[in-house]
């Protein structure tokens, strides 16, 4: 199979709201930033476009039709579209390029969380018949689930506070951050609890932006001349939507998907877990079985900021931005989409 | 490069106005487990699942892929959901293909579907958002404009569409899964018809159906395990462009031209009517026929007409027989329509396609729209092994 790359990585600053800016207003530096780290000018360069959003956080049916007036689609331009975070728009894009079709492709998401009430919006995405009529909140789910572990004496209050602390630390270092402190373990746990055993800071917050990375064959980005981190693995893996049928302290998909993708074929320096709940930060390292050599969401990860449907490749990019400056060798990046982590993607990053 | 790959399996529900008898997840189930049996194969055969569908307002599902994970025995595999507007039928075809064409995975299952009867796609389509132009008469108010002009450029005469409208519902009175089932129709029972948005009258539009098609693509070296005979996929290509801009051709969309020259390059067609034995396109509206035509280059501009009403692109005694079985007019599951066409082409070449079968066909292209016709999505598929 042919090596890809990441060749450059853009996000904007997570931010409660964006106010009316449109999606071309949030995509375009972003696609303007990459294409100046890549030494490109427009898409026309790339050989592929892939994007990932949601209709439901914009409120209208086809919003990511407006995506492509960002693009600069003037000759045609072979594109699409997955309705997941763009870390899957990631993989249709490899697909392309290890099918030859193309050696190059532009990646993108986007969402406006602000503009819904996203833990109802994403309610459903439930069983239409069964579940979603019961208007069941995503931060409800996450809960329950933190309930189970801690009944199951898996965690305490307290080692989820510790996540939520080393996160808001982590973010001061994270210029995108929306979440950032210096805050105790101990402040955190006097909190009160918003729907228990979650307090607010156990849960991402509401942020509105966008993303957008460039890969290519690493032939390709060597004759472009500019630095590259590899993507040694991707591979990604659901499980039931019949909550009561899975472990929900436990994630069985992510285990597989970093297998699939090689994550044990070496040393994980860096990893960073879309974990939109801190329970559930506990529960992707102990599925993955990350140890003290592994560095855990240094940016903060998506409880300092979580741009929905970009926040999967957020992961990847933080991942890339740290092998390109030294601070990592090799490390791993995950998403999820679905409720307490249904689906789960895990790709694996080495510097060369 | 790419890893040659081919459709095994081929399954389709019944299209109707409402399935009432099914939910979601046994409307796809039923497409799915055809498929399955068409291929021969098992749910542990399959490696991954790539689904498409419309825009999620119409059922009011968030990411379906999440709720029908179950119901595609998906579990502890990937899954992919692809959202590319009206053509996502056929681009999520193409995202299945590339799964096995990059080597990646052997064998995957695609399904797409639509149940309309449980939503109102006009009205989903038309919610007003701010600072944009606003889309208040669904798809039909949306494309008359451009087809009236059509009609000024190339002087095609008044009834084109209305023999389109009889020609795909005799086609689709062929084939029992169509939903509309009108083996009496007459040019006059069409030309009396209401108009809904002039020229485009109630009996050439395409009808709001609930239902779901599914394929099993496979890789070269896993083909012979399943028993009928693959269509071989010879070329897929994808191109889009923007909704509006300065000098758009919107009659006949620079996008498709480029898409058609690309899969046929792939596919070695010089001359798509001479080289191809049939085609299922998406024709929503019966005007389109002839639109596509042209832009398909099956036709010089201004001329594509005259293939239709000289009957060129009739299953009975055409030599290019466009959508046999009843096409977009006949059936409109709109995430699944798409799909159909590239399935229908499969099933051409695979010489499975019953009443509605082109005799001898080797050579088909499937074809579907979307958007504003801005995004497009065709593969070409063979009897032969290229």
């Amino acid at each position: 199979m042919r090596d890809i790359a990441i060749v450059a990585y853009s996000q904007t600053d997570c931010v409660r709201s964006a106010g009316a800016a449109n999606e071309v207003e949030l995509i375009m530096p972003q696609l303007s930033a990459v294409f100046d780290q890549a030494g490109l000018s427009n898409s026309q360069d790339v050989d592929f476009v892939c994007s990932g959003s949601c209709d439901y956080l914009q409120g209208a049916a086809f919003a990511f039709v407006a995506g492509v007036d960002a693009l600069g689609a003037v000759p045609p331009i072979k594109e699409s579209h997955v309705e997941m975070d763009a870390a899957w728009a990631l993989c249709e894009s490899i697909l392309k390029i290890r099918m030859g079709h193309a050696d190059s492709a532009l990646v993108y998401g986007f969402g406006l969380s602000s503009p819904g009430e996203l833990p109802i919006v994403l309610s459903q995405q439930l069983d239409p018949y069964y579940l979603a009529p019961q208007w069941i909140d995503t931060i409800s789910l996450a809960a329950m689930q933190a309930r189970m572990m801690l009944d199951q004496g898996l965690i305490t209050e307290r080692d989820m506070a510790e996540v939520v602390a080393r996160s808001r630390a982590n973010a001061l270092n994270n210029p995108h951050a929306q979440l950032a402190a210096d805050v105790s373990v101990d402040n955190l746990l006097e909190q009160e609890l918003f729907v228990s055993p979650l307090r607010k800071h156990d849960c991402s917050p509401i942020s509105d932006g966008a993303g957008a990375m460039v890969i290519a064959t690493v032939d390709q980005a060597k004759e472009w001349g500019k630095p590259y981190v590899l993507i040694s693995g991707i591979d990604h893996c659901i499980e039931t939507h019949n909550l009561g049928m899975r472990d929900l302290t436990d994630s069985v998909s992510t285990r597989k998907a970093a297998k699939m993708a090689g994550m044990a074929n070496g040393k994980v320096d860096v990893a960073e877990l879309y974990a939109p709940f801190s329970h559930q930060e506990i529960i992707l390292t102990r599925a993955l079985g990350l140890g003290d050599e592994t560095s855990i969401n240094p940016s903060g990860g998506v409880l300092a900021g979580n741009l929905m449907m970009t926040s999967g490749l957020s992961r990847i990019g933080e991942v890339f931005n740290r092998i390109i400056s030294g601070e990592a060798q090799r490390g791993i990046a995950h998403a999820t989409s679905g409720p307490c982590l249904q689906h789960n993607l895990v790709t694996v990053l080495e510097g060369v | 490069m790419a890893i040659l790959a081919a459709v095994v399996g081929i399954g389709q529900t019944k299209y109707q106005t409402k399935r009432g008898d099914v939910s979601i997840a046994g409307l796809v189930r039923e497409a799915a487990v055809n498929a399955l049996n068409d291929s021969g194969l098992v749910w542990d055969d399959i490696d991954a699942v790539i689904i498409g569908k419309a825009p999620d307002m119409f059922e009011g599902v968030i990411m379906p892929e999440a709720y029908l994970t179950d119901a595609l025995g998906c579990n502890g595999k990937p899954m992919i959901r692809v959202h590319t507007a009206g053509s996502v039928g056929g681009s999520t075809a193409l995202v299945a293909a590339s799964h096995v064409q990059s080597g990646s995975y052997k064998r995957v299952l695609t399904v797409t579907f639509e149940k309309q009867s449980e939503s109102n796609a006009m009205w989903a389509l038309s919610s007003k958002r701010p600072f944009s132009v606003n889309l208040n008469a669904g798809a039909g108010g949306y494309f008359a404009p451009i087809i009236r002009e059509y009609i000024r450029r190339s002087g095609a005469p008044y009834d084109t569409g209305i023999i389109v409208a009889v020609k795909d519902r005799l086609q689709g009175a062929l084939n029992p899964l169509a939903h509309l089932q009108l083996p009496n129709i007459t040019k006059k029972e069409v030309e009396e018809s209401m108009m809904l948005w002039d020229p485009i009258r109630f009996l050439e539009s395409c009808p709001s159906s609930d239902g779901a098609c599914a394929m099993v693509i496979a890789a070269e070296d896993m083909v012979a395990e399943s028993p009928k005979p693959p269509a071989w996929i010879r070329g897929v290509a994808m191109r889009s462009e923007p909704t509006m801009y300065a000098g758009r051709e919107e009659v006949s969309p620079q996008a498709g031209r480029d898409c058609a020259a690309d899969v046929y390059k792939q596919a070695g067609i010089s001359n798509p009517r001479k080289d191809l034995d049939c085609a299922e396109v998406y024709v929503p509206f019966s005007w389109y026929e002839p639109m596509w035509l042209e832009n398909l280059g099956f036709a010089e501009e201004g001329e594509g007409w005259k293939l239709t009403t000289e009957g060129a692109t009739a299953l009975d005694g055409g030599d290019i027989p466009w959508n046999c079985s009843g096409g977009v007019l006949s059936s409109n599951p709109i995430g699944a329509s798409g799909m159909i066409r590239f399935a229908e082409a499969a099933r051409q070449v695979r010489g499975d396609a019953g009443n509605h079968q082109v005799e001898g066909a080797r050579l088909a292209l499937g074809h579907a729209y979307g958007g504003g016709a801005q995004f497009f999505s065709m593969w070409v598929v063979g009897a032969d092994k290229p």
